[in-house]
């Protein structure tokens, strides 16, 4: 983007936010930093005051879980158009899945992926590095070639696919500690799901459909849960989606394991009853589960079993929804109702207070995936990654008024809570009034931490 | 009602109106001239992604004693199998004007993404969909159940259901679309189903079904059923490891003479051996079970035109949109914008 | 008792009362016997739902006068709903049964009945269905009511009454063999609505 308004030479006057939801502050934004923190600040001449009167002030959300799909779908999301989904979503930075074409498992396309994000300047993008190569499960990609790339990998994972074989998944796991990665495990047993389709359960059992059991998660998680505590290393859980997980992940942190693990937003809020109408809209790996399930996922998302919230967010064209259930590709998009589902699922029911959600949308996430810029606090002289949320306002999810090229959203026509106001990615407000507003210029990335 | 999906949202009313019906059609098959012109002007589009010469020719025989016109649409060989989606053919068939899409396809759910998506106004009836449902043979069963129940019970089949009567469905259930639509549908008009096979071809969640479940035929058949269904065994199921040999299934799970004979030991005069066919013989049902005054499959066949005649009188005849039937996709309460969602 | 619709004009009011539906099928009875010189090989098929109680009043009134005659052996039921040129404009109709005498109605003289004779197309379907079972040698028609506003070149042989109504009239025949009035069976002709 050429042309983009610069950053006002004396920065934002944001004048009486509610950081985390507490008392009224004003925040001064100036070099791509919170320069001060305090009630009744008068602006210098030439600072842009922003009323963000009723406003929460949170910190970015950062999400370690998101399909951008370039290099090689680009007909199903680009950098540029999926940062701007996560921009307007209330997000400063995300990490791309490796499963793109070519899939990125060497330096060279994590690197054109990082490139790419930095030219967009919606959000950090922070590739993930294949943990095999080609997603194969066979062979070790260059982890530490891409841990030493400009991207600065530190989370790697062959989402999408799950590193089944046990010795494998020991080597990777015992590698990554080389460069303080993690393993971010897609949790499927292959064979208790070839041909699965949804849930194994009662809906499974009236639909026809083929089942996805949910000992098929819980066996792997529990496996490399024992392997991540035998080699004394980091293991990250992608999207949770069973009570028994979140068991199993109970006790291993009891223990002590390096254990991380992140839930959707989809996975916290919807059933496999939704399954019942055979939209494949609702089709997602892993699947919607039951209503325990997604009560045992909220309990355990506030109580920190599981650190993050992470979307899946993974667009398709149409045409790979507009057909048969079995047919259709799996996912949905997330990006931009992330906020408000967890609002709904976890806020307004009593579950996290706002300095919950921050820690689960942004500081856990940030320090699972190292991002040392992301998830700090709102405070003086720390990066200025932040959002001004409005948690007042309502609004009905619309997919054809989605920045993102993905129209399946499984939250289409619902009614959600709160509202992305304004998205500072390092001082510069990317979405103003809740709209976009304009990229991070080159400029305006020389920044003081820039590092 | 506006399609035929499923029996598991069909009201009891609405099942006793298509049996009705169907009793009228099956007089008019008794008939030397066996047409009406009840559907005349009327497109009638078979679209069949598998192969079953068997129900398309029955539901061809159905359409065309009713005059509707028929189209007869083969995956195979056509655009279809060249990757066009159900969309692209729905909507080429919209064009066409058909009146009602008769659908029989591999994957579970795809009548009703037809029915549900919009991209045709046809009136969409299922002829089986993957493991899902079959709802016309199951129709057909119980027709031809209610005709027996009554015999039975000296009355008239009209009017009446399948209060008391016991049910045995026997074999692969897990995959079977015609079990499905069968528990449903015999439920609803009130027969007790009991299901039978092997517990690895029984469906996680089956103890949710408003039926009982046994794993010993012989036990089964003690308890005096007034008919035993039995299904075809899929020969892919066979080297798939869900039983140890075709030997074994047979001993434990097919109907064969010893088990014939013990009907006749237990006094049972007038139960009766069901099977939806083809059939394979020696395996899951013994020839001389299937060839024996107990066996309905020929009567079942028969049924099936009157039925089938039936479904596509009562979806086509009426002017469009008459009156609502019972919603055949249930919308999610965690969908519904007012209220608070159930999870 | 039949309570007016909400926008009828005037109050039912009743055409026929039991006497006169007794005296009407009593007259005809005798006219169909007449016409046809006697009960030979006479088949009374009645038109569901109210043709059909007619159709048995009838063949008892035939009875009484020529004992030599089983009413019900020569009364049948004759559905026409899958025969009818109005199936889509109107909600879809379950076929009701049709049973023919034993006898059959091949060369036989068949007196379809009726309760009301109006646009003529329910006996024309009637009459295709009939084509569709054999063949008989007569077709008559007998009916307890013309209301007139025929559309089609049909009349009938038998009147039990000529009533001209307005288009916006509806004429209702109550019969105790289907009908009930406050748990009483109720036999009478009324006419609803119009100005
Ligand atoms: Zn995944």
């Amino acid at each position: 983007m050429t042309g983009a308004e610069p950053t006002p030479g004396n920065g934002y006057l944001i004048r009486g936010a509610s950081p985390l939801g507490g008392p009224r502050q004003d925040l001064l934004i100036r070099d791509g930093l919170i320069a001060r923190v305090g009630p009744g600040a008068a602006p210098d001449p030439g600072t842009r005051v922003i009323d963000a009167d009723g406003l929460i002030a949170l910190p970015g959300m950062v999400d370690l879980h998101t399909h951008l799909r370039e290099p090689g779908r680009e007909d199903a999301e680009t950098v540029e158009t999926g940062s701007r989904a996560a921009a307007l979503g209330g997000f400063t930075a995300v990490h791309a899945m490796a499963n793109s074409s070519p899939v990125a498992d060497t330096a060279g396309v994590v690197e054109q992926v990082y490139s790419l994000g930095e030219r967009a300047g919606w959000v950090e993008v922070r590739p993930v590095g294949a943990v095999t190569v080609g997603l194969a499960g066979e062979r070790m990609a260059e982890l530490g070639a891409m841990a030493e790339s400009r991207a600065r990998v530190r989370v790697f994972s062959d989402d999408g696919i799950c590193v089944s074989d046990p010795v494998l998944m020991r080597r990777a796991l015992e590698y990554v500690k080389a460069f303080d990665g993690v393993i971010a495990q897609h949790a499927q047993e292959p064979r208790l799901t070839e041909g699965a389709q949804m849930n194994e359960g009662e809906v499974s059992a009236v639909l026809g459909l083929t089942g996805w059991p949910a000992v098929a998660e819980e066996s792997i998680i529990a496996r490399d849960v024992l392997l991540a505590q035998h080699v004394n290393s980091r293991l990250h859980v992608c999207h949770v989606s069973t009570a028994g997980s979140v068991e199993i992940l109970r006790w291993a942190k009891a223990r002590g394991i390096s254990v991380t693990a992140e839930v959707t937003p989809h996975h916290l809020l919807l059933t496999d009853d939704l399954v019942r109408s055979y939209n494949p809209v609702y089709k997602v790996n892993p699947p919607l589960r039951t209503a325990d399930d997604v009560q045992a996922l909220r309990e355990a998302l506030a109580d920190g079993t599981i650190d993050a919230v992470g979307t899946d967010h993974a667009p398709h064209p149409s045409e790979h929804k507009e057909c048969e259930w079995a047919q259709a590709a799996m996912g949905m998009t997330g990006l931009e109702t992330a906020l408000s589902v967890v609002q709904h699922a976890m806020v307004e029911t009593g579950l996290l207070d706002w300095e919950g959600f921050a820690r689960v949308t942004s500081t856990r996430p940030a320090e699972i995936g190292r991002l040392a810029h992301q998830g700090r606090p709102l405070a003086e002289g720390e990066p200025a990654n932040l959002i001004l949320v409005d948690p007042a306002a309502r609004w009905t999810v619309d997919p054809h008024r989605m920045a993102t090229m993905g129209r399946n959203s499984p939250f289409a026509g619902l009614q959600l809570p709160g509202r992305v106001s304004a998205t500072f990615y390092r001082g510069h407000p990317t979405v103003l009034d809740g709209a976009l507003n304009t990229p991070l210029t080159p400029a305006a990335k020389e920044t003081a931490w820039t590092g | 009602m506006k399609h035929l999906l499923s029996t598991h949202d069909l009201a009891l009313h609405d099942a006793l109106r298509l049996l009705d019906t169907a009793e009228e059609m099956a007089a008019v098959g008794e008939r030397e001239i066996k047409k009406l012109p009840a559907l005349r002007g009327r497109t009638v589009v078979n679209l069949f992604y598998e192969d079953s010469t068997r129900t398309r020719i029955s539901f061809e025989a159905a359409a065309k004693r009713l005059s509707a016109d028929v189209i007869n649409f083969a995956a195979k060989g056509s655009s279809v199998s060249k990757g066009e989606s159900l969309k692209d053919t729905a909507q080429t068939l919209e064009a066409m004007s058909a009146d009602a899409v008769v659908i029989r396809h591999p994957a579970s759910g795809a009548p009703a993404r037809l029915a549900a998506s919009g991209w045709i106004d046809a009136a969409v009836l299922n002829a089986g969909d993957g493991t899902h449902e079959h709802p016309t043979q199951a129709l057909l069963d119980a027709f031809t159940l209610r005709r027996h129940w009554a015999k039975v019970a000296g009355t008239g089949s009209p009017g009446s259901d399948l209060t008391g009567m016991r049910v045995l469905i026997v074999g692969d259930i897990l995959h079977s679309r015609v079990a499905r639509s069968n528990v449903w549908l015999l439920k609803t008009l009130g027969a007790e189903v009991t299901l039978v096979g092997p517990p690895t071809l029984l469906p996680v969640g089956v103890d949710t079904w408003p039926c009982t479940v046994r794993y010993n035929l012989d036990e089964a058949l003690a308890d005096r059923p007034d008919a035993v269904m039995m299904l075809r065994l899929q020969a892919e199921r066979m080297n798939a490891a869900f039983f140890p040999s075709t030997r074994e299934y047979s001993r434990r799970w097919g109907f064969d003479d010893a088990r014939l004979a013990a009907l006749d030991t237990l006094g049972l005069g007038d139960t009766v051996i069901m099977h939806p066919g083809p059939m394979n013989r020696g395996l899951e049902i013994s020839a001389a079970a299937a060839d024996s005054v107990r066996s309905t499959v020929l009567a079942q066949v028969r049924n099936g035109v009157s039925v089938r005649m039936a479904a596509l009188y009562l979806l086509l005849a009426g002017g469009t949109h008459d009156h609502p039937a019972a919603p055949t996709v249930r919308e999610n309460p965690a969908l519904s914008p007012t209220k608070e969602p159930a999870v | 008792m039949t309570v007016p619709a909400p926008h009828a004009g005037a109050a039912p009011r009743v055409v026929l009362a039991e006497a006169d539906i007794d005296r009407a099928l009593t007259r005809i009875a005798h006219e169909i016997l007449e016409a046809n010189k006697g009960a030979s090989d006479l088949v009374l098929l009645g038109i569901p739902r109210r043709g059909y109680p007619l159709a048995q009043r009838l063949a008892r009134r035939i009875g009484a006068v020529d004992p030599s005659v089983d009413p019900r052996a020569i009364t049948g039921q004759l559905d026409v709903t899958l025969y009818r040129d109005d199936l889509q404009r109107n909600p879809t109709r379950p076929p009701r049964a049709t049973q023919l005498p034993p006898t059959g109605i091949d060369e036989k003289v068949v007196v379809l009945v009726d309760d009301v004779l109006y646009s003529g197309r329910t006996i024309r379907a009637a009459l295709d269905a009939l084509a569709d079972l054999g063949r008989p040698r007569i077709v008559r028609l007998a009916v307890l009511v013309d209301r007139g506003h025929r559309e089609l070149p049909i009349r009938a042989d038998h009147v039990g009454k000529n009533l001209p109504t307005s288009s916006a009239e509806r004429v209702r025949v109550h019969l105790e063999e289907i009908d009930t009035a406050g748990g009483r069976p109720v036999n009478e002709v009324v006419i609803e609505g119009g100005a």
